[in-house]
């Protein structure tokens, strides 16, 4: 079956070791995560998780179900890239010195809409955000022109794009079913 | 203001409150105030002391499965929690409920390598439902609360408390208050119209209709409702291993056990119906073999508690999602009542020959060594069929399931998952805790049983009355078996030299007698059943006995074997 980039993301409790529960899931299946990214969610307490990862429809439907079975996991999905508004954050350290020597920030600012973060004597950091190609031409053209000496990419954080709010439709079910209680 | 205890005694007090009458367990170091605590309470909870901890899991494990209660397990740090994994992944498999307390290290020690220190919630995150570690006593009753909860609802499984010492000693108040409800959780999924509708459309159009019946009937209590839903549409059904016993042996519509050492006639009708019904079940590959081959003819209807197990191996034409106690009864409703007469008539000639070419071999051979399915079948009627049946694993288990029969339900324990050798022994302590007023006949080979003889011990201190046949064959059965068809009979250590098992017992002050002929077999069962003690029944039965019927593993489920 044919392998595509996934994207899932995990609505949980914020409680100790959660992070370890979802990451057993693939080590068992020996998938590979190719990005992860966590923070607390809108919600008070509740913390999201967006992971990518390629693999098969197949696999990537029994991970998602195996994840919303845990206790503490409130909701689990995936989406394809269509489905999604998703980005990543990139930082660029470079040498001051080789900059202002190439001369052409503006270039960069210009083709890239980058941000200048920082200037010193010692180093420049450009910061840019965007879709994985997009973080990645930067870095090659930088690699080639001035030489990057550190470079760091976030994991994809994502929004979908459709109506339903499965979280909140989730919680006000969930809501309901404590009510009848 | 409540008044102040320790958090032992909490603790003591919240197991209380979640009815706990029996716990399997061993004391050290770091839960030694939970032990001092419990000395307390000795007249509310039975404490039985095992042998050792893979022995307290597996006893509270099959008190859990007899009784439908939570088992509870109460050992120490360490060594002790890493002993006690077999019986917490076993359960996982075999969706038991189970409560594991293990003790910890004090807070101010984790993470150091103290003493008996291990990341007991880092090591059985995968294998439990949920594992929790208590750090501080005003968590105590909420932990112990959410654990049971858990443990029982929904789908069954193990939790594990891991309990810091420094906790167990804290002062606290006391105030209980059970869970019954988390919301990040739902247990049981409530059933929906257009599933059931679904599913009954398939059963009212289907001409050979074929039912596969799991441990998620008899965990629902649902077996009434199944025989009412397998009699209304006329339906021939067959067992899981872990199904066993949620239909009487002699129903009717009882056509025997599924999979690799299944019964013919259901294995060869799993690939000829028109509509297969899988209740409670997950489609182990025990039960499927292949799966590219598995009933691809047949309309699959999936009903089960726990979603992920749907499409998981087999994608349904129609799932049904939610517990077997909700979803038979709606299909009761929108079925038609129906008779397949002719279908079910066509199981017999199956029957027929598997009961010539195996059976009648098994079960009454004239002459030659003892078999094990004689002896299983004379102990199961010497109980009139209404014994608990307590199985290790291999082919002692198979045979039991084969040859085991059944009028009661939650009747058949055995490690069906994990296929843990020495579950048997433990684990019929734990029966025989769970129903005392039943008689449990536990089986075991010579390999599994010396895995955890030392639970002789336990026996001999609280004279549980467990009925315990050795199928001795001095070989490791199964193993050999797989030697014998598939490894050109190169029985690489498989051979045993065994001890003297009567007289081991009979150091344990337990009755007991060994039986190499088949004359002296009827004597030797019915001085075992005599009365309610425990006793040490060991029959040399043949060495080279294979089990037949056989689906070698990843075939397809026609393709027999039946030792011709």
């Amino acid at each position: 079956m044919e392998k595509t980039l996934y994207t899932i993301t995990v609505f949980s409790e914020n409680t100790v070791g959660l992070l370890n529960q979802i990451t057993v899931i693939f080590t068992r299946r020996a998938l590979n995560i190719e990005t992860l990214s966590v923070s607390p969610s809108a919600i008070k307490g509740i913390h999201k998780f967006t992971i990518t990862l390629f693999t098969t429809k197949d696999a990537v439907e029994k991970v998602v179900k195996q994840i919303d079975k845990r206790v503490d996991i409130l909701k689990a999905y995936y989406n394809t890239d269509e489905d999604l508004v998703h980005q990543e954050i990139a930082l660029y350290k470079l040498a001051t010195e080789k900059v202002l020597e190439h001369g052409s920030i503006e270039h960069f600012i210009r083709k890239y809409n980058i941000r200048v973060l920082e200037i010193s004597n010692d180093c420049t950091v450009f910061l840019k955000a965007g879709h994985y190609e997009e973080t990645q031409a930067l870095f090659e053209e930088l690699s080639k022109t001035i030489g990057v000496l550190q470079f760091v990419r976030s994991g994809r954080i994502a929004i979908t794009r459709s109506k339903v709010e499965r979280l909140s439709d989730m919680l006000e079910n969930m809501r309901k079913i404590e009510e009848k209680q | 203001m409540a008044q102040k205890i320790n958090g032992a005694h909490a603790f003591m007090q919240a197991l209380i409150q979640e009815g706990v009458e029996t716990i399997f367990g061993y004391p050290g170091g770091a839960i030694m105030p939970v032990f001092d605590a419990l000395y307390d309470y000795s007249d509310q909870v039975n404490h039985i002391l095992t042998r050792h901890e893979q022995g307290a899991t597996h006893a509270a494990q099959g008190y859990a499965r007899v009784s439908g209660k939570v088992g509870v397990s109460l050992v120490t740090s360490g060594p002790a929690a890493t002993n006690a994994i077999t019986g917490i992944a076993d359960a996982l498999l075999d969706s038991t409920p189970l409560v594991v307390i293990t003790g910890q290290v004090g807070t101010a020690l984790l993470g150091t390598d103290a003493f008996q220190e291990i990341d007991v919630v880092g090591i059985t995150q995968p294998i439990t439902k949920w594992s929790y570690q208590i750090r501080k006593a005003e968590d105590i009753t909420w932990a112990v609360a959410r654990a049971f909860y858990i443990a029982r609802s929904g789908r069954p499984g193990p939790v594990v408390l891991d309990f810091a010492k420094s906790a167990q000693s804290q002062e606290v108040e006391f105030e209980y208050k059970p869970c019954t409800f988390i919301r990040s959780y739902i247990p049981v999924p409530a059933i929906k119209d257009e599933q059931i509708e679904k599913a009954a459309g398939l059963i009212n159009q289907a001409k050979k209709p074929f039912a596969l019946v799991g441990q998620g009937v008899i965990l629902a209590n649902a077996e009434k409702e199944l025989l009412e839903f397998l009699e209304k549409a006329d339906i021939p059904a067959a067992s899981t291993l872990l199904g066993l016993s949620a239909m009487p042996s002699d129903f009717r519509l009882n056509k025997g056990f599924l999979g690799m050492h299944g019964n013919v006639a259901p294995n060869m009708k799993t690939n000829e119906c028109d509509v297969l019904i899988a209740i409670g079940m997950r489609f182990d590959d025990r039960v499927t073999g292949d799966l590219n081959t598995y009933a691809k003819q047949a309309k699959i209807i999936h009903m089960d508690i726990d979603a992920s197990e749907i499409g998981k191996n087999v994608t349904p034409d129609a799932p049904v999602l939610g517990s077997a106690k909700d979803s038979l009864p709606a299909l009761i409703q929108k079925i038609k009542p129906a008779k397949h007469t002719e279908w079910i008539d066509s199981f017999a000639e199956h029957l027929k020959r598997e009961q010539e070419l195996v059976i009648e071999k098994e079960l009454f051979p004239a002459s030659g060594e003892i078999t094990m399915g004689e002896v299983i079948h004379k102990v199961t009627k010497a109980t009139a069929d209404s014994a608990i049946v307590v199985t290790d694993v291999g082919q002692n288990q198979m045979m039991a399931a084969r040859y085991f029969e059944y009028t009661k339900t939650r009747s058949m324990v055995t490690s069906g998952g994990l296929g843990t050798m020495g579950f048997g022994l433990p684990a019929a302590i734990g029966a025989k805790m769970g129903a005392p007023e039943r008689t449990v006949c536990m089986f075991a080979g010579d390999g599994g049983f010396q895995m955890t003889i030392q639970e002789l011990g336990t026996i001999m201190q609280e004279q549980i009355g467990v009925k315990m046949i050795v199928l001795d064959n001095r070989f490791l059965g199964m193993v050999r078996q797989w030697q014998e068809l598939f490894f050109d009979e190169r029985y690489s250590f498989t051979k045993m030299h065994n001890p003297d098992f009567v007289a081991i017992a009979k150091a344990y002050h337990i009755d007991g007698q060994i039986v190499t002929k088949r004359e002296e077999l009827d004597g030797a069962i019915a001085d075992m059943m005599k009365d309610d003690k425990p006793y040490l029944l060991v029959v040399e039965v043949e060495q080279k006995g294979m089990v037949y019927p056989m689906v070698p593993a990843g075939t397809c489920v026609t393709n027999i074997l039946l030792g011709e």
